[in-house]
C-alpha cells in the first residue's frame, strides 16, 4: 500500500540541478546544522532534562518555556567572560586545544549520509576515514592536559591519552564485521545494504546490522562511550579527583568549545553508528517497492534527515542513561577492560563474521 | 639557532618553575595537592601527595583549615550557650553531638532525665544517624563517579531533617538538649510522620543497594582497596563503622551504660571481617537500616510523663570531672567536661571522630592509585567540622 | 566478563525514577514560585512584645554571640490606684538584635522571664546590605503579627 502512495507521489525533482555554488553552501550550512543542532538537542534534552528527571527534579525552567533557552543563555554566559591562561601556560597550543577537539567532530561529520542525495561527500572508504579522523580529538585533549601548567590537568590529559587509544581498536574491529557484511566501506551502500536486505526470508524488516551484528554493535557502543570520556569511562574528567581534568584551566569562550565538542561528538558517533547498525537514513526499501539506491524517491531527501535525527537522539539518549547511572572505572581497569575482554570479543566477531560470509 | 632575549627569559622562567615545585619536598616524582579546595574532600582538607606516576608514594594529611577554637570557646560561655556552639561540630548529625556533652554534665550533677526524655533523646540521636550517613552514602556516589545517588540522598534527607525541624525548631543545629531532659515536648502529629519518614528511608536505603552496592563497576573500585587490619585500626584508634569493619566488635550503644534508651529495642551490631572500603561503606548502609528499626520500635515505646526533671533556673554545675562518649554516626564522640562550679565548664575536650579517622590516612595511602586516594577517604569517612573543630 | 545483572538493574533503578517524575511530577518545589511553609516551631526570625519588656537584660546577657543591644531607662510611671505613689519602671530605649550575628539558637526566647520574646517561622528577611540586618524595636515588633500559636503537643506529654 505505501509502495502504490509512493509511485503516486510527482516526482518533479530530477529536473531541478542546484549549480556548485549553492551546493557548497547548503554543505557548510548543513554540516554547521548536523553538529550543532544535535549538540543542543542532547544538551537540552538529555543533560538538562532526562538527568535531572532521572535526579526526582525538574532541572532549568526559568529560561525559556520549560528552560528550553537555557542552553543559549549559558552559550551567552560563556562568551561574555574573561579570556584567562594560567601563568606557565604554553599560551599559543593551549589556544590551539579547544579547536583541535572540535575540528575532528567536524570532519567527521562529512561522511555521514542524511539521504540518498543528501551527503556531505560519498567517499568509497567512508567509514574508513571515518575511523581515521575521530582520532584526531586524542591530539586535543593531551595538549590541554599538556600546556594548562597545571598536574591536575596534566594527569587529566595523560590518562586520556592511555584511554582514548586504548579504545580505538575495539570501534575499528567492531566495525570490520559491518564491513564484512556489507561488502562495501561507503556509507550509503552499507544503508542500502541494510534496507534491502532479508532476515531468514522476511524482507519488510529489512537487514539492520544490529541484528546480525549484536557483539559488535555492543562493542561499538561501549568503545563510543569510552571515545566520549563519558561515565564510566571518565576518567579523563574525573569531576571528584581532578576537578576537571584536562579542562580545569579553560574557562569562557574555550571551555564552551570543549563542551559544545563534547556533545556534538556524541552526536556525530550516534549518527555513524545508526548508519552502520540501525539501517540509517532509511526504512526497509520494501515498504516502498524500491530496489535499490536508485529507486529511492527524492523526498527521501527530506524525511531521511528526520529518522536519521530521531535514531541519533535514541543511541544517544542509551549512552546519557548509562552516563548517569553508573561510577566510573579506575584508569587500570579501563585498560584491561579494553585489552584483555574488548579486542579478543571484536577479534572473534570479525572471525565469525568473515566465516559466515563465506559459508552462508 | 640563537634565542630572541625574550625567548631566553622564558627558557629560564619554566625552568626556575619546574625547580620550584620539585625543591618544595626535595624528592622525585611529582608532589600534587588534593585541597584544600577540592570537590572530594568533605571541606577544606589538605593532603600532600608524592606521586610516581600515578602511585602515591607518601601522602600527608594537613588539618586545621577549619579550626574554630571550640575548646578555648567554650572557656568562657554557660552550658546552655556551649549546647548551642558544639551542635557545630559535626554539622551533618548535629543533634548527636549535644548528646554527650549534656550527659557529661548531667553525671557531674548527678541526675538523669526522665524515661520520656531519655527516649526522645535516642529517636533524635537515631535520626541524626540517618541523616548523617544517608548523605554519606549519596556522597560516596560522587566520589565514585556516579551523579544520581547524591540527589536521592538528599531528598530522602530532608524528611529527616523536616522531622528535626518539626519537634526542635532548627533543621542543622536543634539545640535542643538540655540538663535535665529536653527543651520541649513533641509536636502533635509528629510520631505518624516519623513512621512515614523512617519507611521513606528505607526504602532509600534499598535504592541505594540496587543503584551503586550491587553495581559491579563500584564493587570493584571498592573491593580490595584500603584494607585495614584489626590490629592497625585499634592501634590507630579508629572508631565506629570503620573499627567494625576490620571485624572489632564493639559498639558503645551496646557495651556501655548510659542514660539511652537502647535496651528498649531489638537490633544487633554489624560487624565484617575484611576490613576494606567496601566493608565500611556496606556496614554504613546496614546501619542506617538498623536505626530505622531502633527509631521504629522506639516509636511505640515513648512513655508518656515530663520531659524535664526539676532543675534550678540558672544552672550551676558542681565541681567535678567527667567523661562521656557514645556511639556518633562518624565515630566515637566524647566530651571530658571540668567544672568549677560555674555557670559555664572551666574546660571541655572534645574528643571528635574524624580527628583519629584521618590519622590512618598515611599509613592507609601508601602504594594506591590516585583514584583509590579517593575511594579509602571517602570510605573512611570523616567531616572537617569533626576533625578541626 | 563482569557479571551483568547488577549494571542492568542500576539502568532499572534510573529509568524507574525517571518514569515515576515524568507521572507524578517532581520532588522539588519550585521556588520562588512556590513556597514551602515551615514548621510552626521554625526558627526564622525573633519577635519582640514591646509590652512585655522590662529590659532586664537576661536575654543579651545570655546571647552566645552577643548580638543583642538593649538600652533602657529608669523613670517614673503614674501610680496604679489613686492616692498611691508613682513607681520606678524600667523603659526601654532600644532593642536591636543583629541577625548578622544571630546563630539562631534561640536562648534568648527561653531565658525571657517575661514572655516578650517569640519565634516566628518568617525566612525571607535578606538584605543587600549587611547593615540593614540589625532589626530595631520597631521592627521586631512588626514580626510579631506572623507568631504562630504554639502547636499541640503529643499524647502522654506530662506537664
Amino acid at each position: 500500500m505505501l509502495a502504490q502512495l509512493a509511485a503516486e507521489f510527482p516526482d518533479f525533482w530530477p529536473e531541478w540541478s542546484i549549480p556548485y555554488w549553492l551546493m557548497s553552501i547548503l554543505r557548510v550550512v548543513g554540516g554547521l546544522v548536523a553538529v550543532l543542532l544535535p549538540a543542543g538537542g542532547i544538551v537540552y534534552l538529555f543533560l538538562f532534562k532526562m538527568m535531572s528527571f532521572m535526579q526526582s527534579r525538574l532541572g532549568p525552567m526559568e529560561a525559556g518555556p520549560y528552560g528550553s533557552m537555557q542552553l543559549l543563555a549559558e552559550v551567552g554566559k560563556w562568551m561574555q567572560k574573561e579570556d584567562l591562561a594560567p601563568e606557565n601556560a604554553d599560551l599559543r597550543i593551549y589556544r590551539m586545544a579547544p579547536l583541535i577537539v572540535l575540528l575532528s567532530t567536524f570532519l567527521l561529520i562529512v561522511v555521514v549520509p542524511f539521504g540518498p542525495q543528501a551527503w556531505f561527500t560519498n567517499f568509497e572508504t567512508g567509514i574508513f576515514y571515518a575511523l581515521a579522523v575521530g582520532s584526531v580529538s586524542v591530539l586535543g585533549i593531551l595538549i590541554a592536559g599538556w600546556s594548562s601548567a597545571n598536574k591536575y590537568s596534566l594527569l587529566g590529559g595523560l590518562r586520556a591519552g592511555g584511554q582514548l587509544i586504548a579504545y580505538e581498536l575495539p570501534m575499528v574491529l567492531a566495525t570490520l564485521g559491518v564491513v564484512i557484511q556489507a561488502e562495501s566501506m561507503n556509507l550509503n551502500r552499507i544503508i542500502e545494504v541494510q534496507n534491502t536486505g532479508e532476515i531468514f526470508g522476511i524482507g519488510w524488516f529489512g537487514n539492520p546490522f544490529i541484528i546480525t551484528q549484536f557483539v559488535g554493535f555492543l562493542i561499538f557502543m561501549i568503545a563510543v562511550q569510552a571515545e566520549l570520556t563519558q561515565a564510566p569511562f571518565d576518567m579523563p574528567i574525573a569531576e571528584s579527583e581532578l576537578v576537571s581534568g584536562y579542562m580545569t584551566e579553560y574557562s569562557g569562550f574555550r571551555f564552551l568549545i570543549f563542551f559544545i565538542a563534547e556533545f556534538a561528538t556524541a552526536g556525530v558517533f550516534s549518527f555513524i553508528a545508526a548508519a552502520l547498525f540501525l539501517g540509517g537514513w532509511g526504512v526497509p526499501f520494501e515498504w516502498f517497492g524500491w530496489d535499490n539506491l536508485g529507486d529511492v524517491a527524492w523526498w527521501m531527501n527530506f524525511v531521511g534527515p528526520v529518522i536519521m535525527f530521531t535514531k541519533m537522539f535514541a543511541l544517544v539518549g542509551v549512552i546519557m542513561w548509562v552516563r548517569f547511572s553508573y561510577p566510573r572505572f579506575r584508569e587500570d581497569q579501563l585498560q584491561t577492560f579494553a585489552w584483555k575482554v574488548l579486542i579478543p570479543l571484536a577479534l572473534a566477531n570479525t572471525a565469525v563474521t568473515a566465516i559466515l560470509k563465506v559459508v552462508l | 639557532m640563537t634565542l630572541t632575549d625574550r625567548q631566553q627569559l622564558s627558557y629560564i622562567a619554566s625552568q626556575a618553575a619546574d625547580a620550584r615545585l620539585n625543591v618544595e619536598l626535595e624528592t622525585e616524582g611529582m608532589t600534587l595537592n588534593i585541597g584544600p579546595q577540592h570537590p572530594a574532600t568533605h571541606g577544606t582538607l589538605r593532603i600532600i601527595c608524592r606521586l610516581d606516576g600515578e602511585q602515591v608514594v607518601w601522602a600527608e594529611p594537613v588539618a586545621g583549615y577549619m579550626h574554630r577554637g571550640y575548646e578555648k570557646l567554650t572557656e568562657v560561655r554557660t552550658f546552655p550557650q556551649v549546647t548551642t556552639l558544639v551542635n557545630r561540630i559535626d554539622w551533618l548529625g548535629s543533634f548527636a553531638n549535644e548528646v554527650p556533652f549534656i550527659l557529661a554534665a548531667e553525671k557531674l550533677m548527678e541526675i538523669e532525665a526522665p524515661p520520656r526524655a531519655q527516649v526522645i533523646r535516642t529517636i533524635l540521636f537515631e535520626l541524626s544517624r540517618i541523616a548523617n550517613v544517608s548523605l554519606f552514602l549519596g556522597d560516596l556516589g560522587v566520589q565514585m563517579g556516579a551523579i544520581t545517588p547524591v540527589f536521592l540522598a538528599f531528598r530522602d534527607r530532608e524528611y529527616i531533617l523536616n522531622l528535626i525541624e518539626g519537634a526542635t525548631g532548627g533543621r542543622f543545629h536543634p539545640n535542643f538538649d538540655r540538663i535535665g531532659g529536653l527543651k520541649d515536648d513533641l509536636p502533635k502529629g509528629w510520631i505518624e510522620e516519623t513512621r512515614g519518614a523512617v519507611k521513606k528511608l528505607e526504602q532509600f536505603c534499598d535504592t541505594i543497594d540496587d543503584l551503586l552496592f550491587g553495581n559491579e563497576i563500584f564493587q570493584s573500585r571498592m573491593r580490595g582497596i584500603g584494607i585495614i587490619p584489626a590490629d592497625i585500626a585499634k592501634d590507630y584508634g579508629l572508631s565506629g563503622a570503620n573499627a567494625r569493619a576490620s571485624g572489632i566488635d564493639w559498639d558503645l550503644r551496646r557495651d556501655q551504660d548510659i542514660p539511652l534508651s537502647y535496651d528498649l529495642a531489638d537490633w544487633k551490631v554489624w560487624t565484617h571481617p575484611d576490613g576494606d572500603s567496601w566493608a565500611r561503606c556496606w556496614i554504613r548502609l546496614q546501619e542506617t537500616r538498623e536505626s530505622c528499626k531502633i527509631v521504629t520500635q522506639l516509636l511505640d515505646q515513648i512513655p508518656a510523663g515530663p520531659v524535664m526533671t526539676k532543675v534550678p533556673r540558672i544552672i550551676k554545675v558542681p565541681e567535678g570531672e567527667a567523661w562521656v562518649s557514645t556511639e556518633n554516626p562518624l565515630g566515637e564522640m566524647g566530651y571530658y567536661v571540668v567544672s568549677k562550679g560555674g555557670l559555664g565548664p572551666f574546660r571541655v575536650k572534645i574528643r571528635s571522630a574524624s580527628f583519629n579517622n584521618i590519622s590512618i590516612v598515611p599509613w592507609a595511602l601508601k602504594g594506591v592509585y590516585v583514584p583509590d586516594v579517593i575511594t579509602i577517604l571517602a570510605s573512611l569517612y570523616f567531616i572537617l567540622g569533626d576533625i578541626d573543630r | 566478563m563482569p557479571k551483568v545483572p547488577g549494571l542492568i538493574k542500576g539502568l532499572g533503578v534510573t529509568a524507574g525514577i525517571l518514569g515515576k517524575t515524568l507521572k507524578n511530577g517532581a520532588d522539588t518545589v519550585q521556588y520562588p514560585h512556590e513556597k514551602e511553609a515551615p514548621p510552626i516551631r521554625a526558627r526564622g526570625v525573633i519577635a519582640l512584645h514591646e509590652d512585655n519588656c522590662t529590659a532586664c537584660m537576661l536575654c543579651s546577657r545570655s546571647c552566645p554571640d552577643w548580638c543583642i543591644y538593649i538600652e533602657g531607662h529608669k523613670q517614673l510611671a503614674p501610680a496604679r490606684r489613686a492616692g498611691g505613689k508613682p513607681r520606678q519602671v524600667n523603659h526601654l530605649d532600644r532593642f536591636d538584635i543583629d541577625y548578622a550575628l544571630c546563630m539562631y539558637c534561640g536562648i534568648c526566647v527561653e531565658v525571657c522571664p517575661f514572655d516578650a520574646l517569640f519565634w516566628s517561622p518568617e525566612y525571607e528577611y535578606s538584605e543587600p546590605k549587611i547593615a540593614d540586618l540589625l532589626h530595631d524595636k520597631a521592627k521586631l515588633g512588626e514580626w510579631m503579627e506572623t507568631v504562630p500559636e504554639a502547636p499541640e503537643l503529643e499524647a502522654g506529654a506530662g506537664k
